[in-house]
């Protein structure tokens, strides 16, 4: 019962290519939809659960999309060995970062990890003998599976959707656990929970770390799907679209943050038919969102479905 | 001395040219209750700060347990048998109750990140085994029935007895109590007073800081009155409401709440 509703939503996902074959928008908006799922996900362990802002968290991303992708063309590595290289080196980057950084709070901390993630990008863009600077790397090999060589939208579909799920399923697991509540008690009142024995900068760090090697798994799978990378899709725009994602759902729930994914995916492809007015329409909405739903879509929705219900049975 | 006693010397702690503690040495003996009172800035929170290491201390030395907690960080004191609450309630307000006592379980639970996350089969047993823990710390605190709610909606009594729920859960060796009672009723006052001299029972020793008079007079062992970071008087709850220092000082006319 306490996987109730991930079955539910693994079930849908499955479900919707059946019931719309070879609808683009199911599975190539779907898709973007998972990867997003899995990068908001991840920064709302963080962000959500922790209580610690990110504002670079599009810096991993890049990690693992750089990783895979410069490997696996330049090196001829096999995609998977790529993959674990990729997860590997952010997770030990990250981890070198988190003890400085996470020593900071509030405006600060969020100051530390904007100007981090503005030097990946800067990196990625000069460092062009490794990354191909602005133009990017092209011709990245499809993701191997142990000789099954993933090709087509809706394969593609498939693998983004299973890695979604797993992402998911860990961290609905971590959440619920004494390392869950541990990172809880941190957001709660870090000095109460040093006075229950958490060792409070250890936890952060865990947490920061889970948290990049998510991004950097996300990463990977975007590097190898489109088979082409390049510094714009790692850029502060997209740091600042993966915080919207979690605060949009609703901090401090796994569902929330993947409704938020899911929705800011499909409002950018709903608002490509107004061009010039979509960043205005976008930024009214989540102006909206905030004011009125200021817990997020997902976890201020069911809260008001259950109060909703409560009176509908008290009246029958 | 045994394990459960603490035994300070010579204690100061200075913010800038504040001396907010200047010299305090004592001794709680094991198992019985060790009251701190003193007027407002006497230096009672300060002392507790500095014993569960949330400051580092200017001069002196702290010995519990066989250790000397000065230097140490609050997680490591904690592991060595300290617990304690706060004077400005610090639950986790995200939390539910029962997980706001889980989380005091801390130190008794062994988890790892990557275990928490796969869900592995010991995960699952030490859930249920926190769970039972949290509700042996409950019951005894009375708040069997709150376990699920979520630990902001509690009336302002009931969230001072779930933090004291939460600090017994680490079963702790020695509790410190920081203004238990402040905000209390007559009648919270007395359940708080019955659970304390439960505490006690149970082989806990107790430090409490409190300006209620008569709960401090009534349920105390020995007493340390403190005044501008200073030790004025230690003793029995006779011995201080006998001491014309400490009558002065700060007792003034509550000497007739004595129990």
């Amino acid at each position: 019962m306490r996987l109730a509703g991930f079955y539910l939503f693994a079930a849908l996902v499955a479900l919707l290519p059946v019931l719309f074959p070879d609808n683009y928008f199911v599975i190539v908006i779907g898709a973007s939809a998972g990867l997003h799922v899995i990068l908001a996900v991840g920064l709302n362990l963080l962000m959500g659960y922790a209580g610690q802002i990110s504002l670079g968290h599009a810096a991993f991303f890049g990690m693992g999309a750089y990783a895979s992708a410069i490997l696996t063309t330049r090196f001829g590595w096999p995609s998977l060995l790529a993959l674990a290289a990729g997860l590997v080196a952010t997770g030990a980057i990250a981890w070198l970062l988190a003890r400085p950084i996470l020593r900071l709070r509030g405006h600060y901390l969020a100051m530390a990890t904007l100007g981090f993630g503005i030097i990946v990008h800067v990196i990625m863009v000069q460092a062009t003998r490794w990354t191909g600077g602005p133009d990017g790397l092209a011709g990245i090999p499809p993701l191997n599976l142990f000789g099954w060589s993933v090709e087509g939208d809706l394969q593609w579909y498939g693998v983004i959707v299973a890695a979604m799920l797993l992402a998911l399923w860990l961290a609905l697991n971590l959440v619920d656990s004494q390392v869950g509540r541990a990172l809880r008690a941190v957001h709660g009142s870090e000095f109460a929970a040093q006075m229950m024995g958490v060792d409070t900068g250890r936890a952060k760090t865990q947490v920061f770390v889970v948290s990049a090697l998510f991004a950097a798994f996300a990463g990977s799978l975007f590097a190898h799907q489109q088979a082409f990378v390049s510094p714009d899709s790692f850029n502060l725009t997209i740091s600042v679209e993966l915080v919207t994602m979690v605060v949009l759902g609703g901090m401090a729930s796994t569902f929330g943050a993947a409704c938020g994914a899911i929705a800011l995916t499909l409002l950018h492809q709903g608002l490509v038919v107004f061009e010039d007015y979509e960043m205005l329409i976008h930024g009214a909405l989540l102006m909206a969102v905030m004011i009125f739903l200021p817990q997020g879509l997902f976890v201020g929705l069911s809260q008001g479905a259950q109060r909703l219900w409560v009176t509908l049975r008290q009246e029958s | 001395m045994t394990e459960n006693s603490i035994t300070v010397e010579g204690l100061e702690q200075s913010f800038g040219g504040v001396m907010a503690l200047a010299g305090v040495s004592f001794q709680a003996p094991e198992g019985l209750i060790y009251a701190i009172i003193g007027p407002n800035g006497a230096g009672k929170t300060t002392l507790f700060n500095a014993l569960c290491g949330f400051y580092q201390p200017s001069a002196g030395s702290i010995h519990f347990n066989g250790h000397e907690l000065c230097g140490l960080p609050p997680h490591r004191i904690a592991a060595l048998g300290m617990a304690r609450t706060f004077q400005n309630l610090q639950l986790f307000f995200n939390m539910t109750v029962v997980e706001n006592v889980m989380v005091g379980c801390h130190l008794r639970a062994r988890t790892g990140l990557l275990a928490a996350a796969l869900r592995l089969p010991r995960i699952r047993r030490e859930e249920r085994r926190l769970r039972e823990w949290a509700h042996v710390a409950l019951a005894l605190c009375d708040l069997a029935d709150r376990a699920e709610q979520p630990a902001g909606a509690l009336p302002y009594g009931l969230m001072k007895r779930v933090e004291i729920a939460r600090a017994l859960a680490a079963k702790p060796r020695l509790l410190l109590l920081d203004e238990p009672a402040a905000g209390l009723n007559d009648t919270e006052t007395l359940a708080l007073r019955e659970l304390i001299a439960r505490i006690r029972a149970s082989g806990v020793t107790v430090l409490l800081v409190e300006h209620h008079m008569p709960l401090v007079m009534g349920i105390s062992d020995r007493l340390l009155v403190l005044d501008y970071g200073s030790v004025l008087a230690e003793g029995t709850p006779a011995e201080i409401q006998a001491d014309p220092r400490v009558v002065a000082a700060y007792l003034g006319g509550a000497v007739q709440y004595a129990v």
